[in-house]
Parts: C-alpha cells; structure tokens; sequence
C-alpha cells in the first residue's frame, strides 16, 4: 500500500510543465491527487515521474467573460463549492458538487483532475456535459480546445495526450432564471455513485425552450440523454411531459459491474432524471 | 527516486528532514517527525483516519506526500490540546460523550469537527453527520461522536 519510487517535480510555470511533459518518460500529471494517489498507493499506476501543478501559475480561478465561465484546472472543487460567482451563474454545479466525495477530498481534488481522471461515475464531467463545455489543453506543442462531446473517448480516457495538460474548463452560462437539478444515488454518502442524472432546462413562461439531460454512471463516459432533450423541446413543464421524457431512459443498455447490473441502472436513470427534471422545472418556476 | 529537502510547520513548529518522493504525509508525520497520533488506515482516502489540518483545511495525509506540504502548515491531533495535555473542548466532549472506544478513528474525526466547529459554529445534526460521512468509525455506531460535537459547539459557543 506504497507507491513505487518515482521522481517528483514542481515547475512554477505552464512552459516548465510542458516541456517536462514532453521530455519525461513515464510521467503523469498530479493535481489535487485525490484519485491518482490512491491509484498509486494500491499500484495501479506506477510512473516515473509526477509533474505537480500545484505551484503553476495561472491555473486557479473563476472569471467570467461574454456569457462564458471559465474556471482554471487547478480551481479545488471546495472553493468552487463556496464561489459566489458558482452559485449564482452556474448552480448545477453547485449542487452537484455537494455529491462529491467528502469535504476532505473535495479541499484538494480539483476540477481539471475529476475531468481527466475520467471516472465513470463522477459528477463534474457530467455537469461540463450538460452545458456542453470546452477544455482548454496546452503542451509544449500548443494549445488547443476540445468540445467536452470529443473530450471523454472511452473508460477513463481523455483526448488529453500524456505531454499534454488540462488548463481549464470554459462553460456557456444559461440565461438567468434557468432550472437545474442534480440527483444521484450511492449505496453510501460520499461513495462513488452507482447512476447520476444532471438537468439544465430553459423554459420561459413554463415552455420549454431548451433542455440539457445528462447521466453519469451508465456508461464508460457521461450520456446525453438527447431523445429526451428533443421531446422536451416546446412542451410544458408538467408532471406528464416530465415523466415522458424521462421514460426515454428505458432505451438505455447501461454498464453492468459488481455494483449494480444494467437493469437496476436503467431503473435508476429513469427515476434520477425524473427526479433532476422535477426539480429543474420548480427551480424555473414552473408549478407540478 | 527524487529525495527533497522538506520545510514545513507542524503545530507551529518547525521543521526540516529529508525524504524520497514517494513518502505520504502521514507517514512523514509518524516515522520521519514522530508524530504517531495521525494513524493510518485504509491508505486509500477512504477512512479518515489520517485527516489532517493543511493550511487549515481538512486533507487527507495518506493522499499526498510529504514534498507537496513543502512551505505549508499542518495541524495534527498533537496540536489540538493545551498546556500540559489539558482536552481542549472539542476533545473532552468526546471523553464525557462516549464518543470513542478503541480510538483508533478518534484523530481523525477531531480534525474533521474542528474544522467544522470554526467554520459552522452552530451545525445542525444533519452537517454534523455530513462532515463525518468522509471518517469511518467500527465501534461507537456514531451517536456519542455526534452527541460529543453538537455538545462541543454548544459549549464553544457558551449555549
């Protein structure tokens, strides 16, 4: 339950990491290290070398710009919890980020790692998928951005090539007075969740003018549920169009494993996007 | 195999060793400082046992390494009692409380409630029980650790 010997590094500026990334071999990137250091204490991830970020300019912070938000990769997800500029302009993932882990791990876990970390179940990349967000990624090549539908290529893999790193994450906010909703189910509090749903709706005067469903925990990567999104779109808010759309979970042919089968998750992923899309219509004022 | 020089504060203390890369926090707090009272676990973040204060902030000293709290200051159960080992509030709750049996998970659930207790001074039992979700106890069932802090937080705040 020790990790392998390895060197460590702690460069100060983007420029240094990279051009470590891109000479190193067998190195990985650590940033809040709340899933890669477990990996390598139980060795499943033996490297060389770890470029730590924590120390790297210009990586932390919230700003918003031209009706985007764009959060640096090394933002932890507890400030990103008690940023004002999150609860007001993106609440989902405020919400969202209360599921994660415990308030021990979400003080060092960061955004850019639980995005390249990739894990199945987990509650930020579902979010980013939901308002159809950009990665920002530089290396010592260049930088370059990423819509987040390219950004999840299978089971915990990145379009992040290894000399490459995750610099921040640029979110489209929604108009003002948007619903959201997030809801997920876990054996234990804290634990990874076993299906998630995430819902972004936009509907002025309890129409339906746009919906973001997206669920974690089904597949090896977050899953648009866009069938339900399309029949959405134009309706009412009401308990009968609710449950419609989420019925449309029920196509699904999700992951099985020693925690769940795929029939118990496809029960879930109806009931937690009802449940999500409740709560997203009573928060954009619609009434059930 | 990189070694570092390690500077940092423990307790208000400080202190400088030497240590290869790989070394945990918290086993840099117990074999390279000697500070047993951070007990190690499950190793894998899961337990909480090793929870510490780093800059403030609960973390967990099995998921990083001692090279990354270079500069920083950690806070360790050792810390948490005054002049001659006299129980600060928090840590005498949990003695007339039962809020412990075998002990082993107690470090790291105070560091956990003290963090709590100076952020939300008055938390309900739901906030109590949430901040502890992250610190696994095999003995109490957890009704006297619950008891001990919402009893701390009254008496902190002289209620």
């Amino acid at each position: 339950m020790k990790p392998a010997p390895f060197d460590y590094h702690a460069p100060r500026t983007l420029d240094e990491a990279a051009g470590l990334l891109a000479t190193l071999e067998n190195a990985k990137v650590l940033a809040g290290g709340q899933s890669l250091v477990p990996m390598m204490n139980f060795r499943y991830v033996i490297v060389d070398h770890l470029v730590d970020l924590a120390q790297v300019e210009g990586l932390r912070g919230i700003t918003i710009a031209d009706g985007v938000l764009r959060i640096g990769a090394m933002t932890c997800q507890r400030d990103l919890e008690f940023s004002p500029e999150i609860e007001t302009h993106c609440p989902l993932m405020r919400v969202a980020l209360g599921h994660i882990g415990h308030r021990q791990t979400r003080n060092r876990g960061t955004i850019g790692g639980s995005l390249v970390h990739a894990d199945p179940a987990a509650e930020l990349p579902a979010v980013c998928v939901a308002y159809d967000a950009t990665v920002e990624i530089a290396s010592a090549r260049g930088k370059r951005d990423v819509p987040i539908a390219e950004f999840s290529v299978g089971f915990m893999a990145t379009a992040v090539e290894p000399d490459e790193i995750a610099t921040a994450i640029k979110l489209p906010l929604w108009p003002a007075g948007h619903g959201y909703g997030f809801h997920e189910f876990a054996r234990r509090r804290g634990d990874f969740a076993i299906a998630g749903a995430a819902v972004l709706v936009d509907a002025p005067n309890g129409v339906v003018k746009r919906a973001a469903i997206t669920l974690c925990g089904i597949a090896t990567t977050p899953v648009r549920l866009s069938e339900a999104e399309t029949a959405l779109a134009g309706k009412k808010l009401d308990v009968a169009n609710i449950k419609a759309a989420a019925a449309t979970a029920r196509a699904l042919e999700p992951i099985s494993d020693i925690h769940a089968g795929a029939d118990y998750r496809r029960h879930l992923a109806e009931v937690l996007a009802r449940r999500a899309l409740t709560d997203a219509a009573c928060r954009a004022g619609a009434t059930l | 195999m990189s070694t570092h020089a390690i500077k940092l504060s423990v307790n208000g203390k400080p202190y400088e060793r030497s240590a290869e890369a790989r070394i945990t926090l918290a086993d840099f707090l117990r074999h390279e400082l000697g500070l047993t009272g951070t007990h190690v676990g499950c190793e894998h973040g899961v337990c909480g046992a090793c929870t510490v204060l780093l800059d403030g902030r609960t973390a967990r000293a099995c998921l990083m390494f001692a090279v990354q709290a270079q500069g920083r200051e950690i806070t360790t159960i050792e810390g948490l009692a005054g002049a001659g080992g006299k129980l600060n509030v928090l840590q005498q709750a949990f003695h007339e409380h039962h809020g412990l049996q075998c002990g082993f998970c107690t470090p790291g659930m105070l560091m956990t409630l003290t963090e709590l207790l100076r952020d939300t001074p008055d938390p309900s039992e739901v906030q109590v029980r949430d901040a502890l979700s992250g610190n696994l106890c095999r003995c109490t069932g957890y009704g006297g650790i619950v008891a001990a802090a919402l009893a701390a937080a009254r008496s902190v705040r002289g209620a």
